[in-house]
C-alpha cells in the first residue's frame, strides 16, 4: 500500500458545518470548501491564511476531529476512514493553539505526557511508563522534577513544550500544529520553533505548520500553502512564494508582513485590500476572492479557478494572473 | 544600592521599581512554588471558613452519637420499658430524667436502672433512643436518597451533555417533563400502589423501613435526579469545549475514557457541593412525608414521625416535640451550611 512517496494526501477535502436556522432547517458554512495538498515524510507544509478562513478546520479535518463533508485522506497511501483512524492516531498528531486550554488542569504533567501511552498500551509496566516520559520530557527540554507538578505551575512557553511532549509521545510520524506560537511571547516563539525544527531533524517528523505569521511560517516551512475563505490559493516553496508570489490575495499578505528595518519598509508599498472577508455562509460565486481583487474579470464571478502548475511545482489558483 | 531620586513631574521610568529582590523577597517566591493540587486547595479554604469547619463538627458528633449511643443504652426503639419482666404501665410521659413509680421501687431495692434522658413516650417507650434512631433513618434516607439522585443524575448529565445534539435535545425534554410531575402526588400514588400489590416483609431490611420509604426512595430516584442531571450536564458542555477534550480525542481516547479522565474530575466540585445539598433537601422531604403520616412505618421512628406524634401532647409535652424538631434542624442546618462551605471552597467561578 504505501508505494506512494507522499506521507499525507489530501485531495479535495470538504468541511460544510451545518448552522441551524430556526426549527428543522439549516445552512452549510463552507469553512473548508475543495482542499488538496500532499505532504512528505520528514517536510513542512506551512499554512497561512487571515482568521477564519478555515486553516484550523483543515487540520483538524485532517486528523478526523471532524467527520469531513467529502474528499478523502491518504496516510502512508492508505484512505483514512471512521474505521481505521483509532491505530492511526499513533502516526498523526496534533499541538494545539492554546497552551492553557489545552492542557488538564487536573493531570499532573506525567500524567499529561503519559496519556497516550495509556490509551495505547505502549509500556509493558509502571517502570516503563515512567522511563519513556522522562525521555520525551528530556527530548522538550523539560527537567524531570517537573513530571510531579500541575500545568497550572508553568509558563506558557513550557506549557507548549508539555503539549509537544504528548503528542510525541507515540512517535508520530506526522503532527499537525495549529498555531503553536501565536499565543506565545516573540523570544519564547523562537526558541519553541526552533525546537520543532530540532525535533525534526531528530525524529525525521513531518508538520503541517498552521500559523498567520508568514515570517515564522517561512522560516520553518518547505513549502507554504496560503488559504482564502476555505480554499487554498497558492502553494508553492517557501523561497519561491515568498521571493515571486503570484496570486493577488499572497501578494497583499506579503506585503502586511511588518519589514525590520525602517529604510525599507517605507520604500516599500503595502498592498491595501478593498472591503471584508465575505461571510463563509454567503460565499461569492465563482472565486471567492474576487470581491476584493483588483483584477477580477466576468470570468471570476462565472467560475472558481482551480490551482494550476506555473512551474517548479508552484501552483496558484487564479483567472487573470 | 542608591537609586536617584526621581522628579515627580519627570516622564522617566521610576527606577525605584528596578531594585534587585532581596534575599528576603527570592525565598517568598520559593514558598510560593510549591505544588498545590486543586483539591488541597480548596480543603485549606473550607478549613479556614469557621461555619463550615463548626458543620463538619456537628455533623461528626452526631454520627458518633447514633453509632455509639443504641451500644450502651439498654433500651431499643420499639420496646415498652418493664421493671424485673414486668409492664410499667406508670412511665407514661415522663419528664426528662424522671423515673416511674415502679422504677423509683425498684431503685430503693438496689436495682440500677438507666435514665431516661429525654424522658418517655405516651407508650411507655425511652425517647432518647427513639430520638437517636429517628436520626439514624433520617440520616441513612438522606445519604441514600442523594446516592440515587447521585448516580443516577451524573450518569444522565453527563450523557446528554456529552453527547450533545439531538441526543441532548430529546434526553433535555424528558427531563423537563419529569420537573414538571407533582412529585407528592407521585410519592402518595406509589406508596398506595405498593401497599396493595408488593410484599417486602421477606426482605430484612425493606421490611422494617415500610413501603412508605420504598416508594420515597423510588421518587427520589424517579424524579429529584432531574435537577442534578441539568447542573451536570450545563458543567460538561462548558467543559467539553476545552482543547485539552479535543487533545484527548486527537490521541484516539475514547469517550468512555474521556468523561472518566478529562470532564468528570473537573467537575467534581459541582456534584459534591450539589450533592451535600442534597442530602438536606431529602431530610426534609423524609421529614414532612413522615409527618403527613407518609413516613418510615411504625414503630421505627423518624425525625419527622416523632414530631407528628408529639404534636397531639403539645400542650402537656411540648418537650416532646423540641427535641425531634432541634435535631433536624442541626442536621439540616449542619449540611446546608457545610454545603455552602464546599461550594465557596471548590466552585472556581466564585474564586476572588
Amino acid at each position: 500500500m504505501s508505494d506512494s512517496k507522499y506521507l499525507v494526501e489530501v485531495k479535495d477535502l470538504k468541511q460544510h458545518f451545518k448552522i441551524p436556522t430556526g426549527f428543522f432547517g439549516h445552512i452549510d458554512l463552507k469553512a473548508v470548501d475543495g482542499v488538496s495538498f500532499n505532504i512528505k515524510p520528514g517536510e513542512t507544509l506551512g499554512l497561512v491564511g487571515e482568521s477564519g478562513c478555515g486553516k484550523t478546520t483543515v487540520g483538524r479535518t485532517l486528523l478526523r476531529l471532524y467527520k469531513p463533508t467529502s474528499g478523502e485522506v491518504r496516510f502512508n497511501g492508505e484512505l483514512v476512514t471512521e474505521q481505521n483512524i483509532t491505530p492511526l492516531r499513533k502516526e498523526m498528531q496534533m499541538v494545539f493553539q492554546d497552551p492553557y486550554s489545552s492542557l488538564d488542569p487536573r493531570m499532573t504533567v506525567e500524567d499529561i505526557i503519559g496519556e497516550p501511552l495509556d490509551v495505547h498500551k505502549l509500556y509493558a509496566n509502571k517502570n516503563e511508563r515512567r522511563d519513556k516520559i522522562l525521555s520525551i520530557m528530556e527530548l522538550v527540554g523539560l527537567n524531570a522534577e517537573h513530571a510531579t507538578r500541575y500545568a497550572h505551575e508553568f509558563s506558557g512557553g513550557q506549557r507548549q513544550r508539555i503539549g509537544i511532549a504528548r503528542a510525541l509521545a507515540v512517535n508520530p510520524k506526522f503532527i499537525v500544529c495549529d498555531e503553536p506560537v501565536s499565543a506565545l511571547d516573540v523570544s519564547i516563539q523562537a526558541q519553541v520553533i526552533n525546537m520543532f525544527e530540532e525535533l525534526q531533524e531528530k525524529l525525521g517528523v513531518a508538520y503541517l505548520f498552521i500559523a498567520h505569521d508568514l515570517l515564522v511560517v517561512h522560516h520553518i516551512s518547505d513549502r507554504i500553502a496560503v488559504m482564502y475563505l476555505g480554499r487554498i490559493v497558492e502553494i508553492a516553496d517557501a523561497d519561491e512564494l515568498n521571493n515571486s508570489p503570484i496570486h493577488p490575495y499572497t501578494l497583499s499578505l506579503l506585503s502586511a508582513v511588518p519589514i525590520p528595518d525602517p529604510n525599507k519598509a517605507r520604500q516599500s508599498k503595502r498592498i491595501i485590500l478593498e472591503g471584508d472577508v465575505p461571510s463563509p455562509l454567503r460565499m461569492p460565486t465563482g472565486c471567492p476572492f474576487r470581491t476584493r481583487c483588483k483584477y477580477a474579470t466576468e470570468k471570476c464571478a462565472i467560475e472558481c479557478p482551480s490551482l494550476t502548475d506555473r512551474g517548479n511545482g508552484h501552483m496558484v489558483a487564479c483567472w487573470n494572473k | 544600592m542608591d537609586m536617584p531620586k526621581k522628579n515627580i513631574l519627570s516622564s522617566q521610568l521610576d527606577l525605584s521599581k528596578f531594585v534587585k529582590a532581596t534575599d528576603e523577597e527570592k525565598r517568598q517566591a520559593d514558598v510560593m512554588s510549591e505544588s498545590t493540587t486543586f483539591f488541597k486547595d480548596g480543603m485549606r479554604k473550607l478549613m479556614k471558613n469557621p461555619l463550615a469547619v463548626g458543620s463538619i463538627v456537628v455533623l461528626a458528633l452526631i454520627l458518633v452519637l447514633i453509632t455509639i449511643v443504641p451500644l450502651f443504652v439498654p433500651y431499643s426503639y420499639e420496646q415498652i420499658l418493664s421493671v424485673n419482666g414486668v409492664r410499667d404501665t406508670g412511665a407514661k410521659n415522663l419528664a426528662p430524667f424522671a423515673y416511674s413509680q415502679m422504677e423509683q421501687a425498684y431503685i430503693a431495692q438496689g436495682g440500677k436502672v438507666f435514665p431516661h434522658i429525654m424522658g418517655t413516650d405516651e407508650l411507655c417507650r425511652d425517647y432518647f433512643i427513639r430520638v437517636i434512631y429517628g436520626t439514624r433513618v433520617s440520616l441513612f434516607v438522606g445519604l441514600f436518597a442523594s446516592i440515587v439522585v447521585l448516580v443516577i443524575g451524573v450518569l444522565y448529565g453527563a450523557i446528554s451533555g456529552y453527547a450533545g445534539g439531538r441526543v441532548d435535545l430529546i434526553m433535555m425534554r424528558i427531563v423537563d417533563i419529569i420537573y414538571s410531575l407533582p412529585d407528592l402526588l407521585v410519592i402518595i400514588l406509589l406508596s398506595v400502589v405498593f401497599r396493595e400489590t408488593m410484599d417486602f416483609s421477606k426482605i430484612p431490611f425493606l421490611s422494617s423501613m415500610g413501603t412508605n420509604m420504598v416508594s420515597l426512595f423510588l421518587v427520589f430516584g424517579l424524579l429529584y435526579w432531574v435537577g442534578m442531571a441539568r447542573l451536570v450536564r450545563a458543567e460538561i458542555l462548558s467543559i467539553k469545549e476545552n482543547e485539552y477534550v479535543l487533545a484527548a480525542r486527537s490521541i484516539g481516547a475514547k469517550p468512555g475514557h474521556i468523561i472518566k479522565t478529562h470532564i468528570l474530575p473537573n467537575c467534581i466540585s459541582v456534584i459534591i457541593i450539589a450533592t451535600a445539598l442534597q442530602i438536606p433537601s431529602a431530610i426534609f422531604t423524609e421529614s414532612f412525608l413522615s409527618f403527613l403520616g407518609l413516613g418510615v412505618a411504625l414503630p421505627m421512628p423518624s425525625l419527622g414521625s416523632l414530631a407528628n406524634t408529639a404534636r397531639q401532647g403539645l400542650q402537656s409535652n411540648s418537650l416532646k416535640l423540641v427535641f425531634p424538631a432541634v435535631m433536624i434542624c442541626l442536621v439540616v442546618l449542619a449540611f446546608n451550611l457545610l454545603g455552602d462551605g464546599l461550594r465557596d471552597a471548590f466552585d472556581p467561578k466564585l474564586r476572588k
